[in-house]
């Protein structure tokens, strides 16, 4: 019964869904979206008359090439403050949920791991690492950014956890420096405000679109956003392998 | 398309959060509503023949038509913000199981 | 209908067939990897609509980290069962 009830609510739901996007004014046919209308334009054309070159603009709005980056970190650089916020608060919940008193160990498993995969996943430790760095500092000129660098290399730390069956990593040096990005990142939103006009303005120098030294803050932004996402994630996997020491 | 498939996703996340007694099904239910709303918003922004919305050496000028990125801004934290959700539900889950010794909602009540 | 049309439409049945299977199986570990491969699907819809960024997030963590997540749960729940 309670099932039969549940799908003729979800059967209403999705027709009003439906019927209610069909033939909206409000809300284009899937591909004739109209950019020029919307605030995207502003984004796209970081508010110049003349249109922006790669590799030859100098002095622009931005100066990011990446212009889904401008909009994260520059144009809408407090959503990503909010965000940080909510990242670290989940993090801490399961901190203080699965904390298991002073004495704890790995959780002890059937299986153990072989002699070659412990000394092998070192080499492969290395590569993801360097990929996840490499992510992280060019994100303003290729896909990227802070957010999947950072979880990139909290994925290198959970390949040393799955090949060793006694590896700890140390939990008190990945806390501080949570602590630490995370405390840099609001200095620097903080110094948007005292020495230019309002809050998180870019206060450093654009260099042409296309550089790697170019875009302001933006880069040590990202870089600061990925280390700290990076220890977050790291310090959550370790709370979720280890368990009380039997007594 | 896309567009009703997404529609699809959502409502079949709605069923699943309505119908299973399991903790861990509500919480993967959960996540797949989620990845059906980020497809459905990112559809808005859609612009058939657009390029991708990033300045390079191929496409190096703002004045070719790009597809709208303030979505994909949007979308980006949004994905952020489910994982800390799904953490943050499966250590609430793991210690629940540790008091009562089942995952069913009906069990749960009798103590 | 080009071919990036029959491929949308593929991926859309595709989606829906998996997810509907994700969430009425008996069995947990069946659920969670078909839960990995919604999101690795939802990543080529990513692509063909032109959102490089989104695509590379949702890749990184959908098939590492939160795929991990749950197996390490339900390696703890089986771990408790078999030692009561």
């Amino acid at each position: 019964m309670k099932n039969f009830l549940a799908l003729v609510l979800v059967l209403l739901l999705s027709a009003g869904i439906i019927i209610t996007l069909q033939n909206n004014d409000l809300f284009p046919v899937f591909g004739e979206a109209q950019v020029v209308n919307r605030v995207s334009d502003h984004y796209i054309t970081k508010g110049s008359t003349q249109p922006i070159i790669w590799g030859e603009t100098t002095d622009a709005e931005d100066g990011a090439a990446n212009i889904v980056t401008s909009i994260v970190v520059n144009y809408r650089s407090f959503d990503t403050l909010g965000e940080v916020t909510v990242l670290f608060v989940s993090a801490m919940g399961v901190a203080l949920l699965l904390s298991s008193g002073r004495t704890s160990k790995r959780l002890a498993l059937n299986f153990k791991p072989n002699f070659m995969l412990r000394v092998g996943s070192r080499a492969l430790f290395g590569i993801i690492l360097m990929t996840g760095v490499y992510i992280i500092l060019h994100g303003h000129l290729t896909p990227g950014g802070g957010f999947p660098g950072g979880v990139m290399i909290a994925s290198s730390v959970l390949l040393l956890y799955l090949a060793d069956d006694e590896f700890r990593s140390k939990i008190k040096g990945f806390k501080v420096l949570e602590g630490v990005a995370g405390s840099l990142y609001v200095i620097v939103v903080l110094l948007g405000l005292i020495l230019a006009t309002y809050f998180l303005q870019n206060f450093l120098p654009t260099g042409t679109v296309g550089d790697l030294f170019s875009a302001g803050i933006l880069p040590i932004v990202y870089i600061l956003i990925g280390l700290k996402v990076g220890s977050e994630i790291s310090g959550l996997i370790d709370n979720f392998l280890t368990e009380e020491e039997a007594a | 398309m896309i567009q009703y498939a997404a529609i699809v996703l959502i409502v079949l996340g709605i069923y699943g959060l309505l119908t299973n007694r399991n903790v861990l099904k509500m919480i993967i239910s959960i996540n797949v509503m989620e990845v059906g709303l980020n497809l459905f918003i990112i559809s808005v922004g859609y612009v058939t023949d657009g390029f991708a919305p990033i300045l390079s050496s191929v496409h190096n000028s703002s004045a070719l038509i790009y597809v709208d990125p303030l979505p994909q801004a949007l979308v980006l934290t949004a994905i952020v913000i489910g994982v800390g959700t799904t953490a943050l539900g499966l250590a609430l889950a793991k210690n629940m199981y540790n008091k009562y010794h089942t995952l069913n909602l009906d069990e749960m009540r009798d103590e | 209908m080009s071919l990036v049309d029959i491929i949308m439409i593929a991926v859309g049945a595709l989606l829906i067939i998996l997810a509907f299977l994700a969430l009425n199986t008996k069995s947990l570990i069946k659920s969670v990897i078909l839960l990995s491969s919604v999101s690795m699907l939802s990543v080529v819809g990513y692509v063909l609509m032109k959102a490089p960024d989104v695509a590379l997030t949702e890749a990184v963590i959908g098939s590492g980290l939160v795929t991990a997540l749950f197996v390490f749960t339900l390696l703890s729940l089986t771990k408790k069962e078999e030692s009561k």
